[in-house]
């Protein structure tokens, strides 16, 4: 009973980790102000380039790196169109998906169906050997850890570095922030790469830990649940790192219903789940005395064009 | 034309400044002087190149060509950063504040990188209480007052003990309490020898607090003179450079039957910023100008929209044109009973920015002016109406082809003021008529109420500006908090029992001051 128990709660650890990180960068870019439809596309890209890096060196410590660095390759396609050409953003986004979805399933054409190994969990002498507590906390790889780590680095980010500070400020007023002399533009670039790079992350965990093999569209829709997170979260990382383990046990108890007949619901019920849920959280924050709360950066879509 | 007060350099010498946009020249061969511990005062009407002039000062903008002397050496400020290590301060005009940062982390933007913020919110609460500006450094921006926020941009200054403060119409936002206590925080300021360059609309203050004034006209500098021997009339003029027309006063009139209706006007708030109009009743008779005075956020958008239609009411009996229910009809269908409105934003809101002068004709006056004759515009009259217009106005636009974007901020003004006023409305809602409008632009839309109030029509006025209020209205009333007080009539009313009403200075007791009585009017 225990090791079932295990068993799902590291499956569900490992259905969260791929939103949890798509979801903490794109946080990063809306609190600058911008907003990047294209995670699912990114995190394609990323998916695929970590998988072939990984196959051709043999190593994943340089698929992983590969990986972040085609994310934010693709977010600097959007971040160039958007912010130095002045396209409209949600169409830019929606482009960089599509895109994103046609140049992996090209790019991984060749590796479809070809294996690789796993990420290897890390192993911590006396840790992960504890009863129940060592698999749960302790048995996972580093791509787990990696994640919650930059969860915390942003929230702190966000909150005490002047950086953070000025980045939250770009996302709240453009305007304000460049009559007082920061770099709007430079600092939305930074928050574009950054998520960019999360957004590839995320797919390199799914394509080397989740699923460990290439399949085209093999992401099935996580982007925009990462998107989704992000307002669910209300653009505070601590909330998304909490939305993110519920949507993803929400993933799991999916795929365990499929299994049991006993529950009279059909599948699909679950996989709307995470959606349902963040239409029920809008509706309820932005509706009477919690609307205040909603937290959305005021500046969020809009292009600034800096006067002459 | 450059002046030295005193011995050695001035703190800051503009000599030959020029700056082009395109083909417009925004200044052209500025030069003046402002000497330690002065403040002085830069006038002009709308266009003349004031705010050009000191964004190149803050470094916002790089001059083309020309000198800034800052205590005798060549300075070029490429950015903010720059002028502020320098000692220059600046208070915008529309805060450059984030709402949902708080004022400490709001203060910290502006400095360099690497501040303590639990060392800054004691330096924040220190200097505010020096000066007289109370202020909590760790309230969120958008809880505050106006004055509580200007307080934070003028604290953010003075935390880098500038040289030089720049201020951009610092008063237009302010009741007249909250603005006498920042003339003293100023005064005490230039004391400690810190220069002041104020730019203001208001002559009155300009007489009262500055010790010289520079006049830009065209981007050039046309004059300069002591603003404590000047008259209001002698400086508008030298800004317009022509004569100011007089107003042409009409006679009151014994009171008529009232045309306009409000009765106990409920309305909730709209969002978390919103106010709720609470039991807003008065009535305004035919030939009536109403007043309706306030500092800015206290309901005066919400009553311009249920006024206007774009807040519909029911039951509809709070709103009543010639005892006629009409709160539950949309804006459209209230001009057809005769209510026009002027929202308070141009650009945006009373005017599309990219379509042409004659498209944004349509969109208001089609029904009224029979513009669109069963659904199909009549392009000839539509483009013959948005000319009258321009003509009766005197608005500077390139036709009525021309984008709205395309007209300057009085200009536009003018224009939509012109596009209601021609529609011969039996009741006109006007928010904010002459805003940022210069007083040449002010008297044409000013004679305009008139004339329309003379034929009989019933006209609210809603503004922040005082002295307008005080100029144009019969009666007049104080929005405090989403409520109205009871109507005064305007020929009785005081500066500062008017203040009183508009609820005095945020956040502080209210002081007596030395502005009593009526004010004279700059026309």
């Amino acid at each position: 009973m225990i090791d079932t128990f295990v068993l799902v709660i590291a499956t569900v650890v490992a259905a969260a980790t791929p939103l949890l990180l798509a979801a903490t960068g794109e946080l990063v870019v809306e609190r600058a102000g911008v907003l990047n439809l294209g995670v699912e596309g990114m995190m394609l890209i990323g998916a695929v380039t970590g998988f072939a890096v990984t196959i051709a060196s043999g190593h994943a410590s340089l698929g992983i790196p590969a990986a972040a660095l085609a994310g934010a390759a693709t977010a600097l396609v959007f971040a160039v169109l958007t912010l130095t050409l002045m396209a409209n953003q949600v169409a830019t986004g929606l482009a960089l998906t599509i895109f994103g979805i046609g140049l992996s399933a090209l790019m991984g054409a060749s590796y479809v169906g070809t294996p690789v190994a796993p990420l290897p969990k890390l192993h911590l002498p006396g840790l992960s050997d504890l009863a129940v507590v060592g698999p749960l906390l302790f048995g996972h790889d580093a791509l787990v850890y990696l994640s919650v780590a930059l969860t915390i680095a942003v929230a702190w980010f966000l909150k005490h570095s002047h950086a953070g500070l000025v980045l939250r400020a770009v996302g709240e007023s453009a305007e304000s922030a460049h009559s007082i002399g920061h770099p709007v533009i430079a600092v939305r670039y930074l928050a574009c790469l950054f998520g960019g790079a999360m957004a590839g992350l995320g797919g390199a965990f799914l394509s080397l830990s989740y699923t460990p093999m290439w399949m085209e569209g093999m992401t099935a829709g996580r982007g925009w649940i990462a998107l989704a997170l992000v307002v669910f979260g209300a653009w505070r990382p601590w909330r998304v790192l909490a939305g993110a383990y519920l949507f993803g046990g929400v993933t799991i108890l999916e795929l365990h219903v499929q299994g049991a007949n006993g529950i009279g619901l059909p599948p699909q019920v679950f996989s709307m789940a995470p959606y349902l849920a963040t239409v029920a959280v809008l509706t309820v924050i932005s509706a009477g005395k919690w609307r205040g709360r909603l937290n959305a950066p005021a500046s969020l879509g809009k292009p600034f064009r800096p006067s002459v | 034309m450059v002046q030295h007060k005193g011995a050695g350099a001035a703190r800051l010498e503009l000599r030959g400044i020029t700056k082009r946009f395109g083909s417009l020249t925004a200044n052209d061969a500025v030069s003046f002087a402002v000497a330690p511990g002065e403040i002085h005062a830069l006038l002009g009407e709308n266009g003349a190149g004031k705010s050009t002039l000191v964004k190149g000062i803050y470094g916002l903008l790089q001059p083309d060509e020309g000198e800034i002397l800052w205590d005798g050496q060549v300075v070029h400020p490429a950015n903010p950063q720059e002028a502020r290590r320098l000692g220059i301060g600046m208070v915008f005009q529309h805060f450059s504040l984030f709402e949902a940062l708080t004022v400490v982390e709001n203060i910290a933007l502006g400095m360099e990188r690497g501040t303590d913020r639990k060392a800054l919110a004691g330096r924040i609460a220190e200097v505010s209480r020096a000066y007289g500006l109370p202020l909590d450094p760790h309230r969120e921006v958008h809880a505050l007052s106006v004055g509580e926020r200007q307080r934070v941009e003028i604290v953010r200054c003075l935390l880098q003990s500038p040289k030089l403060l720049i201020m951009d119409e610092p008063t237009s936002v302010l009741t007249p309490q909250e603005a006498d206590r920042l003339f003293e925080t100023l005064r005490r300021l230039a004391r400690e020898g810190c220069s002041i360059l104020y730019i203001s609309h208001k002559l009155q203050e300009i007489k009262a607090l500055c010790s010289r004034a520079t006049i830009l006209r065209g981007g050039r500098v046309v004059g300069s003179c002591d603003p404590a021997v000047e008259t209001a009339r002698s400086m508008a003029q030298m800004m317009i450079g022509a004569e100011l027309k007089s107003l042409a006063r009409r006679k009151s009139k014994p009171r008529a039957e009232p045309r306009l209706t409000i009765d106990d006007l409920n309305l909730p708030a709209d969002g978390p910023f919103g106010v709720a109009l609470k039991g807003v009743s008065f009535e305004v008779g035919a030939g009536e100008i109403f007043g309706i005075a306030g500092v800015a956020g206290n309901g005066q958008n919400e009553l311009t929209q249920a006024l206007g239609g774009e807040r519909q009411i029911w039951p509809g009996k709070a709103v009543r044109i010639d005892g006629r229910s009409v709160g539950h009809l949309n804006a459209e269908r209230r001009r057809l009973v005769g209510l026009c409105g002027v929202p308070e934003e141009r650009n945006g809101h009373a005017a599309v920015p990219d379509m042409s002068l004659a498209a944004n004709a349509l969109l208001s006056a089609r029904n009224r002016t029979g513009l669109a004759r069963g659904g199909i515009i009549r392009r000839q009259a539509a483009h013959g109406f948005a000319e009258r217009v321009i003509r009766e106005f005197g608005v500077k636009a390139r036709g009525a082809e021309a984008a709205a974007r395309s007209l300057s901020g009085g200009n536009l003004q003018k224009y939509v003021v012109g596009r209601e006023v021609l529609q011969t409305p039996d009741i006109l809602v006007v928010a904010q008529p002459t805003w940022g409008v210069d007083a040449g632009a002010a008297a044409t839309i000013h004679q305009a109420l008139f004339n329309l109030a003379q034929n009989g029509a019933a006209i609210v006025v809603i503004s922040q500006d005082l002295e307008e209020l005080l100029a144009i209205t019969d009666r007049l009333a104080v929005m405090n908090e989403g409520r109205l007080s009871r109507a005064l009539e305007t020929t009785d009313a005081t500066i500062e029992e008017i203040g009183l009403l508009m609820g005095g200075a945020h956040g502080a007791p209210v002081e007596t001051t030395a502005q009593q009585g009526s004010i004279q009017n700059v026309a």
